[in-house]
């Protein structure tokens, strides 16, 4: 059994679930995030793991233990809120002693320890501050402090870095990956941000709806997605139709339409195919090609973004534009596409 | 033009309301017992006299024992009414609420005969609990307002950092929620307190024979020589009355206007 162990958890408020029977095994030690869009429920399970809502059906265990009867006061998880939840009324100090009053540890080792805190999130000389007087990114530091000054076996964090500015949440980023390297915590974030999402985390969860939808690294995510929506929610992908024709023992055959008959590695298809299926490909901006010959194109529109453009190519016989990524402008308007059969991705059509 | 007659326009309201107060504190030091222009001369001889009436002094402490055990129990009754209502999702608290207010809008002297009714029926005795029975019907609201605003102004969520931070239901209210909502508890003291000092039908009615000070106060305008002492007792509660006011008001805004930097 895994460290974090969820098991079959579905949770309804009023109307259908916002968390439908979920499964969810984390290794310890891991920097786990929970991504999808608003709404999907990930922050409800957050919430179940912490103890603040209870599960309508299935089980949390924690290290082996079960939780689904422990109250929230009681179990070995600290969490970051979305707002942070700064007490108004005391100071940095007393913000991160808080949770440690309770262990009646001697003055002076309670001192040492909430310093020695201070000291891993940076703001060492800042325990008398006022919490009004603090910068947003000085409450996220008091936010982690505060929950990881009582050393939990497990670390919630609710979108922990949406409430930071651009280039104030990017090195909250790599300041948040170091530090849960440090200390050695299993962090479990959620997260809307796909960004954030893959640069942080060793695996990455992607909910929507209430579901899990596929439960992989951050690469993996990105360049073997296992559905369409994972496909569209990270990153971009330009979608064709396909038919199977022939199935070998480690490569699919498909008819493509526009891109003709396609050889496709098993690998790359996410799911049981037998002959005359209906597949979707997928395929990645960055990796279709301009070329000499292929197919044939005209640009629409051009976004440049700085390090590569974006086109629009408008193709014969589909209505959406391919969405091609390139560091060079072509030549001319009209362009030939060609698609490197190894990043196409074939995933089921529903 | 436009602007002098604005200006003369806002003077003349403060007037209104303000000319009639003063009246008191100006004839409390007038050396007459004729209240009459034109003023005689400055006297503190009333106020010597205050002292020295032990009645007045007796009903003095019956209206100040009457005002603190109201201003506890009322803000203790509204202290629990607005957690409840602000941080539970209970069927009815809606109606709850309008019929804790009603007593606001029923007249004072309807509610001063009920009660004494209410009591002769029951045969309690006319009494000073009586009387703080009756206020509490007319402060509960009052602190009910006070804490709820109070309640809905602090985050939800420190309430549950304090249980994620491993402190219980108990302890979280003493180290997070009494200290935030502290400064609405001393605003609704304050506030049932001086409602409860002032008021006089339900206290004309149940208060028998240990009157608090309004209650004095209206049978001593039978004797025309005692008017000036009135006056200058008058002044004295008027003055106190405003200070605790403007204290309870002071109080109730701290921390209110805490920037919340970030968030």
């Amino acid at each position: 059994m895994s460290f974090l162990s969820i098991k079959a958890v579905s949770k309804a408020f009023a109307g259908p679930p916002v968390v439908d029977n979920v499964d969810l095994e984390v290794p310890q030690g891991q920097f786990f995030t929970l991504l999808g869009p608003s709404g999907c429920g990930k922050t409800t399970l957050l919430r179940m793991i912490a103890g603040f809502e209870t599960p309508d059906r299935g089980t949390i265990s924690i290290d082996g233990e079960a939780m689904n009867d422990i109250p929230p006061h009681l179990r070995p998880t600290n969490m970051v809120f979305q707002n942070y939840a700064i007490f108004p009324h005391l100071n940095v100090f007393d913000n991160i002693a808080y949770g440690l009053r309770k262990q009646r540890l001697p003055k002076a080792e309670l001192r040492a320890r909430v310093e020695a805190m201070l000291a891993t999130v940076r703001l060492e000389g800042l325990g008398g501050r006022g919490a009004g007087q603090l910068s947003g990114g000085q409450r996220q530091r008091v936010a982690l402090a505060r929950a990881l000054v009582r050393r939990p076996k497990l670390l919630l964090l609710d979108e922990p870095l949406a409430a930071l500015d651009k280039r104030l949440r990017e090195a909250m980023q790599i300041e948040l990956r170091a530090l849960q390297r440090q200390v050695g915590i299993t962090f479990l974030m959620v997260t809307h941000d796909q960004d954030e999402a893959l640069s942080l985390a060793d695996q990455v969860a992607v909910m929507s709806s209430g579901r899990i939808l596929q439960i992989a690294s951050p690469r993996e995510l990105y360049e073997r997605p296992n559905c369409r929506e994972v496909a569209d929610f990270i990153g971009q992908n330009n979608f064709f139709h396909a038919t199977v024709k022939t199935i070998d023992a480690d490569s699919v055959t498909v008819n493509a339409g526009l891109l003709g008959v396609v050889t496709l590695a098993k690998a790359n298809v996410m799911c049981a195919v037998a002959p005359g299926d209906r597949l979707l490909l997928a395929i990645r901006p960055e990796d279709i090609a301009f070329d000499d010959a292929g197919l044939a194109g005209e640009i629409a529109a051009a976004t440049f973004l700085g390090e590569t453009s974006l086109f629009q190519v408008r193709v014969a016989g589909r209505s959406d534009p391919v969405i091609v990524s390139n560091y060079f402008d072509p030549p001319s308007k009209a362009v030939h596409l060609k698609f490197p059969p190894q990043f196409l991705i074939g995933l089921p059509e529903h | 033009m436009r602007k002098h007659a604005l200006l003369l326009y806002a003077f003349a309201y403060l007037a209104f309301l303000y000319v009639p107060v003063l009246v008191l504190p100006i004839f409390s030091f007038n050396d007459s017992q004729f209240i009459a222009f034109p003023l005689t001369g400055f006297t503190t001889r009333w106020y010597a006299a205050l002292g020295a009436d032990s009645a007045m002094l007796h009903a003095l402490v019956n209206s100040l024992k009457v005002g603190t055990a109201t201003a506890l129990l009322s803000t203790l009754l509204g202290l629990l009414a607005a957690r409840a209502v602000t941080r539970y999702r209970l069927r009815g608290t809606g109606a709850a609420l309008g019929f804790i207010s009603l007593p606001l809008f029923i007249p004072d002297i309807v509610l001063g005969i009920s009660l004494l009714l209410l009591l002769g029926v029951a045969g309690l005795p006319l009494s000073l609990g009586a009387v703080v029975l009756g206020h509490l019907l007319v402060c509960v609201p009052f602190a009910l307002t006070v804490l709820i605003a109070r309640f809905e102004g602090f985050d939800r969520d420190l309430e549950e950092a304090s249980a994620d931070l491993g402190e219980n239901g108990w302890m979280t209210f003493w180290r997070v929620t009494f200290p935030l909502i502290l400064p609405g508890i001393l605003a609704s003291l304050l506030l049932a307190f001086i409602t409860s000092f002032d008021e006089f039908l339900v206290a004309y009615f149940l208060s028998g024979t240990e009157p608090t000070l309004p209650v004095y106060i209206w049978g001593q305008l039978r004797f025309p020589e005692r008017l000036p002492v009135v006056l200058a007792l008058g002044a004295i509660i008027l003055t106190t009355s405003i200070a605790l006011v403007a204290l309870a008001e002071y109080v109730r805004n701290l921390g209110v206007k805490r920037p919340m930097v970030g968030a």
